[in-house]
């Protein structure tokens, strides 16, 4: 029931909970903030903007509004509103929870006053992580302040307003540099197997100066000179030239990426031929280069009227020139507009839903990026060639097609590091305009776009069809996805490196990384297993329509918590693992402490051990107490022994010994197996809160399907 | 034997299958009377037997059969394919290979069922009223009916209800003593005909001063129609403590046509998203889903929310009828979700209570001649639970896998479980004696195991699914199985096994070390005592 609640645990944990929460697992971790104080540490900011965001606040508290229900018009919960700088956070009134649900200014995407009607003035909320809210708020003057000045914060205009620059989590000094250090990104070349003798890192853009929206340091083919290099930049749109984005060291096939190169009818370049050569000639193995134009071929032709265009396989030697038609970021953005239009009706039919589904053409356009990655890492897995890929700029849908190619050929990728890592090279590092296409400023609406979106309903498809593959649940994406919004961090904020270095993004705002990391336990997927078949190599999906057509749920409807399974098995496997996990514990402790009391006592207890009489008493007697006791941090026996100080010594020894009270002992187990089954039993029964809870939301739940008994 | 006269060619060489995913085979072909047998001779070579009644529609070169494409040339296929007398069937023939530790014919016999219901309430009583079959040919010969009502009056509402099927029990819910009826639609006709030993039995079942609800599994406008034909439904005006709700499901050559059309759409080889969709929803089959789900949740919530008593229906009563009636059942009753609740459930409330299977199910997709009858009726039964099941993972004691092993025996099996349209006829073709129950087949513990849900967790609860067309899924493991491997999805039921097994093993060893120290450490201490 605590469902909104997860943005109260943004103080110290961004881990927000569409999933867990639905389950009503245990309090959620900040309930103890009561919201008065919630309120005042929101506040009393510390940074400028904080005062600055108060003046646009014209009521700071609203009472008598009311929160309706999505799925039944007719439930309401009545409450308050409050406006910090930072969040609109509305209070139920009447009931025991004190519900609270908190939405961040940065998540709005578009407010909406409607028509005042008896009952009050509704206002509508869309937000951007598909969250969508109404309220009617009694005075139709107050509803008006409160729009005016979502209106006026939720559209920040300079990069210092974002919540990043105030948004200060306890922790220690140097915690934050620490954070950002996480995702490495020469590290990760270096993983690669590069710097070698064919790529080497390149300082050409030290200043940003060639390229003022790829990084610093760059990696390309040893071959290819500076001249060459800056030759081709001035041949690209924006300069953006080719570089190297993945390097298989097994075959050595590489993915570079670029923009489309300045060609328009006629127009060549040597360099940039050389270039294309260079990165070629850097894969021994192949004699030919792959070159990907992700664009549709009609707008790639369009484009050659402006002075740009595709690559001329007549003028490059030996390359592979292909099409792979993914829509640019306008249709995108209606077709995501047309899925959420779908996805908001109430209670539709399911002909009108599949019927809005298909004419989103979200589905297809999900299938167009899967294809494209899929022929990259076909090509680099299977003929060990080199690709090139762009688009028009290549930052959006190169990104997407890239770190995909990457996810399916290398395990690395799908871990929970190796995802963080992905996104920092190939969309942070490469110039994906995060600002420009979730609108964190107030900005151009023709430059917003869900390009990240699709790339991880691209990734939730992959985690359907391959679900032993990640190490990473659901979850992972659908937080990840909320930050990119969010602007609670300083990841995604800026379009590019050059930005974030003159925002000193680092030394002002914390990395997500570091705090996904810290709750990683709650993003792991239960099924990965490093030995795994599914996480070695390459992995080779189906691409027929019917395996890339499922609608995630979870993401587009998340905040219809009544639309999600009651019982998640992720949930529940990850409650059998960390019981698993204290059992694993509770089994050593155990068969230490065997171990020490066989040593000690077996000398005294030659004779004792006769006592058969004595034995069976007290056999019952205990297993009285031990379904109890069994969850006690694998601690139960404390008090049975003081000798039990140390834990950690001398475990060879007693592993050692452990095989005298077996065979000592050995009768007595098998005699009672049957009863110990019947006694583990119990606690896991009661332990899973998951399931447990999940069966309180039933009882409460008919009232909120429409089956409609009219 | 006759079957010989059908078969021309008994063996045919060189015979190549090609399936999808796995490599092709070479070998050679035989036709038997029950069986199309492909073996490549060689010994580690599996060899594929087909039952015919698998088979839908031959063509020339190419066989279909049951959502599986096979590349053969032989032409005998077409009469052994379509046996017309029952008798002939496979079921006739097949000799177990196993032991039958249980005979399921005996498995679920109502005057047990009686027994638990006994145990809850003394208000309904066991009928042998039809134990010739004469009052209704298609109702078992034992039925459950309110106490106060003698067989005589009994006998009345026969003959106002069409097919003879009177009100009956379906379900009494334990929690609040409410129940669920079936039975076929009123005859009242144009003329509004009445019967007051009808309004009798139904108003029997209410509490004083209580109301029930009517559920008519077609719209208004069918129920009003029905009236020409004879038919019709509950007029208010004689029914004054019952609600009427009419819920409108498909039938027959409807649900058939869209079965066609979505397993077409599912062996469409393009690679096209739009077109995929767009077929997924003209075939309208989640639309059915949705429908018999939404309808079978709101009798669940007039019985276990409203406290009321629910009656449903639709013409004949023994297709939408028995969808719903079984469907709230296990949306109210955990029982229902364990493995042997479930085979009573398919017992009781579809081959007892008169589901049509050898009509329903005498092929299924791929069949060219569309016989009048035919209907994937409890297909989507069974596409319903699933629904239900990925909802609710950990709240059903079987998997996917069993599911789908109802689909296949409906259609086609060496059992003789779903021969037949009803008791009468089964009684007839002496089934029991005859042939083997499935039920003998799967509830062996091997064979069992296989269909376990390991996430299973007894929930006493009411479960309630979500009906919203983003909750509903296309049943891939049917659908779309011939069509693309699940060895990744296989591979992750394995690994869910895998860990639970793991924490039981764990458990145990835990417990039985902890006895051991316990058993230690009182020894010691009774040791130091003295």
């Amino acid at each position: 029931m605590q469902r909104e609640r997860w943005q109260l645990q943004h103080q110290e944990h961004p881990s927000i909970d569409g999933i867990k929460s639905d389950t009503g697992t245990a309090p959620a971790r900040g309930q103890e903030h009561r919201l008065p104080s919630g309120i005042s540490n929101c506040t009393v900011g510390t940074l400028g903007f904080f005062r600055e965001g108060m003046e646009y606040i014209r009521t700071p508290k609203i009472e008598n509004v009311r929160l309706l229900d999505r799925v039944s018009s007719k439930k309401a919960s009545a409450g308050s509103l409050y406006l910090t700088a930072t969040h609109l956070i509305f209070v139920e009134h009447l009931s025991e929870s004190r519900k609270e649900t908190w939405i961040l200014h940065s998540q709005i995407c578009a407010v909406e006053k409607q028509a005042t009607t008896a009952t009050g003035c509704p206002l509508l909320i869309r937000c951007k992580n598909f969250q969508v809210i109404q309220f009617i708020i009694s005075q139709e003057r107050d509803c008006h302040d409160i729009y005016i000045s979502l209106i006026r914060l939720s559209r920040p205009v300079k990069y210092e307003e974002l919540y990043c620059f105030s948004f200060n989590p306890k922790q220690e000094k140097n915690e934050r540099g620490r954070g950002w250090n996480l995702t490495d990104l020469k590290a990760e070349y270096n993983r690669m197997g590069v710097p070698n003798s064919l790529w080497q890192v390149s300082h050409v853009n030290r200043d940003y100066g060639v390229c003022d929206t790829y990084p610093a340091e760059l990696y390309v083919p040893k071959s290819a000179s500076t001249p060459v290099i800056v030759g081709s930049s001035k041949f690209r749109s924006r300069g953006r030239f080719p570089v190297l984005c993945y390097f298989c060291q097994d075959n050595n096939g590489a993915i570079c990426r670029s923009s489309q190169p300045l060609s328009g009818f006629s127009a060549r370049c040597l360099e940039d031929e050389q270039m294309l050569q260079a990165i070629r000639m850097s894969n021994p193995g192949s004699d030919f280069l792959y070159v990907v134009d992700t664009r549709p071929k009609l707008n790639a032709m369009a484009n050659r009227a402006a002075g740009k265009g595709y690559e001329n396989e007549d003028n490059y030697s030996n390359i592979k020139f292909h099409f792979i038609g993914i829509e640019n970021i306008h249709v995108m953005r209606n077709s995501l507009q047309k899925l959420l239009d779908v996805c908001e009706l109430r209670s539709p039919a399911m002909s009108v839903f599949l019927w809005g589904l298909e004419s989103s053409g979200w589905l297809k356009h999900i299938k167009a990026i899967m294809d494209a990655g899929i022929f990259i890492a076909k090509a680099v897995a299977e003929e060990a060639a080199s690709v090139l890929v762009h688009c028009s700029d290549g930052w959006d849908r190169t990104a997407q097609v890239c770190s995909i190619a990457g996810l399916l050929l290398d395990p690395f990728y799908r871990t929970l590091k190796g995802f963080m890592v992905l996104i920092e090279k190939d969309w942070v590092s490469f110039g994906h305009k995060f600002n420009h296409r979730y609108s964190h400023l107030d900005g151009d609406p023709r430059e917003v776009s869900p390009v990240i979106d699709q790339f991880f309903d691209c990734v939730w498809q992959l985690m359907e069809q391959f679900p032993c593959a990640f190490e990473f649940n659901e979850r992972f994406l659908v937080h990840i996805h909320h930050h990119v919004y969010s602007c609670q961090f300083g990841n995604f904020i800026c379009n590019n490196n050059k930005e974030s270095k003159e925002l000193r993004i680092q030394e002002k705002t914390n990395s997500l990384w570091p705090h996904l990391t810290k709750n990683q336990v709650d993003y792991k997927n239960p099924l990965y297993r490093k030995d795994h078949s599914q996480t070695q190599g390459v992995l080779r999906p189906h691409t027929a329509p019917s395996n890339f057509s499922r609608f995630w749920r979870n993401m587009y409807n998340r905040f219809e918590k009544g639309m999600h399974p009651r019982q998640s098995v992720t949930e529940f496997l990850m409650a059998v693992k960390e019981e698993t996990q204290q059992l694993e514990e509770e089994l050593e402790v155990l068969e230490e402490k065997l171990a020490r009391l066989d040593q000690s006592h077996l000398r005294d207890r030659r004779e004792a051990i006769k006592l058969p009489h004595n034995l069976e008493s007290t056999t019952d007697q205990c297993l009285a107490n031990t379904p109890q006791d069994y969850m006690d941090n694998g601690k139960p026996f404390t008090s049975c022994s003081s000798s039990q100080a140390d834990e950690n010594s001398e475990t060879t020894i007693l592993i050692h010994n452990m095989k005298h009270s077996d065979t000592d002992l050995s009768g007595n187990s098998d005699q009672e197996s049957g009863v110990a089954d019947l006694s583990c039993r119990s606690p896991s029964g009661g332990d899973f809160l998951s399931s447990e809870d999940s069966s309180k939301n039933l009882s409460e739940y008919p009232e909120e399907i429409a089956f409609a008994v009219a | 034997m006759e079957f010989v006269e059908l078969i021309k060619t008994p063996r045919v060489d060189g015979a190549i299958l090609h399936r999808p995913f796995q490599p092709r085979v070479e070998g050679t072909l035989c036709l038997t009377g029950h069986h199309l047998i492909l073996s490549s001779r060689q010994d580690n070579n599996e060899e594929l037997w087909l039952l015919h009644s698998n088979i839908d529609a031959i063509e020339k070169r190419l066989v279909r059969l049951e959502l599986r494409v096979i590349m053969i040339n032989l032409f005998s296929l077409q009469a052994l394919s379509t046996l017309d007398s029952t008798t002939l069937m496979y079921p006739f023939f097949y000799r177990p290979m196993f032991e039958v530790l249980e005979d399921g014919w005996h498995s679920f016999l109502p005057e047990h069922e009686f027994t638990l219901l006994s145990a809850m309430t003394d208000e309904w009583r066991l009928s042998y009223i039809n134990k010739d079959f004469t009052v209704c040919t298609s109702y078992p010969p034992i039925v459950i009916v309110p106490k106060s009502i003698d067989d005589e009056t009994l006998k009345k509402v026969a003959t106002f209800r069409q097919g003879g099927r009177f009100p009956v029990l379906s379900y009494y819910h334990k929690k609040n003593g409410m129940v669920m009826m079936h039975s076929a639609q009123p005859l009242t006709g144009t003329n509004g005909r009445r019967c007051k030993e009808d309004e009798k039995l139904i108003n029997a079942t209410l509490r004083a001063g209580k109301r029930g609800y009517i559920i008519d599994t077609r719209s208004a406008n069918a129920a009003q129609q029905a009236k020409t034909k004879g038919g019709g439904f509950e007029q208010e005006a004689h029914y004054p403590q019952w609600r009427r709700i009419h819920k409108s499901i498909e039938r027959y050559h409807i649900l058939q046509e869209s079965l066609i059309k979505l397993v077409e759409a599912s062996n469409d080889q393009s690679h096209n998203m739009d077109r995929w969709l767009s077929k997924l929803e003209a075939s309208s089959w989640l639309t059915h889903v949705k429908e018999i789900l939404t309808t079978s949740c709101l009798a669940a919530q007039c019985i276990d929310r409203e406290g009321a008593s629910v009656l449903v229906h639709g013409s004949e009563g023994i297709d939408s009828t028995l969808q719903v009636t079984s469907l709230a059942h296990i949306i109210l009753d955990p029982e229902s979700r364990t493995i042997n609740g479930f085979e009573a459930l398919v017992e009781r409330e579809w081959l007892q209570a008169g589901h049509p299977f050898q009509q329903r199910c005498a092929q299924s997709a791929y069949s060219n001649s569309k016989q009048k009858n035919e209907a994937p009726t409890f297909l989507l039964f069974l596409d319903c639970c699933w629904q239900m099941q990925r909802q609710f993972p950990c709240s059903f004691e079987f998997n996917e896998q069993f599911l789908v092993v109802l689909f296949e025996h409906a259609y086609a099996s060496q059992f003789g479980t779903f021969l037949g349209n009803n008791e009468n006829e089964r009684r007839k073709l002496k089934l029991q004696q005859k042939t083997v129950s499935l039920w003998s087949w799967i509830n062996r513990p091997k064979e069992l195991e296989k269909y376990l849900n390991p996430l299973y967790e007894a929930n006493s609860l009411v479960i309630w699914p979500s009906v919203a067309p983003q909750s509903l899924q296309l049943w891939e493991g049917v659908f779309l199985r011939w069509n693309r491997s699940s060895k990744y999805l296989d591979e992750a039921w394995d690994e869910i096994i895998h860990i639970i097994e793991y924490n039981k093993d764990l458990q145990a060893k835990v417990n039985a070390l902890r006895r051991q120290l316990a058993e230690l450490q009182t020894e010691d201490g009774e040791l130091e005592r003295p």
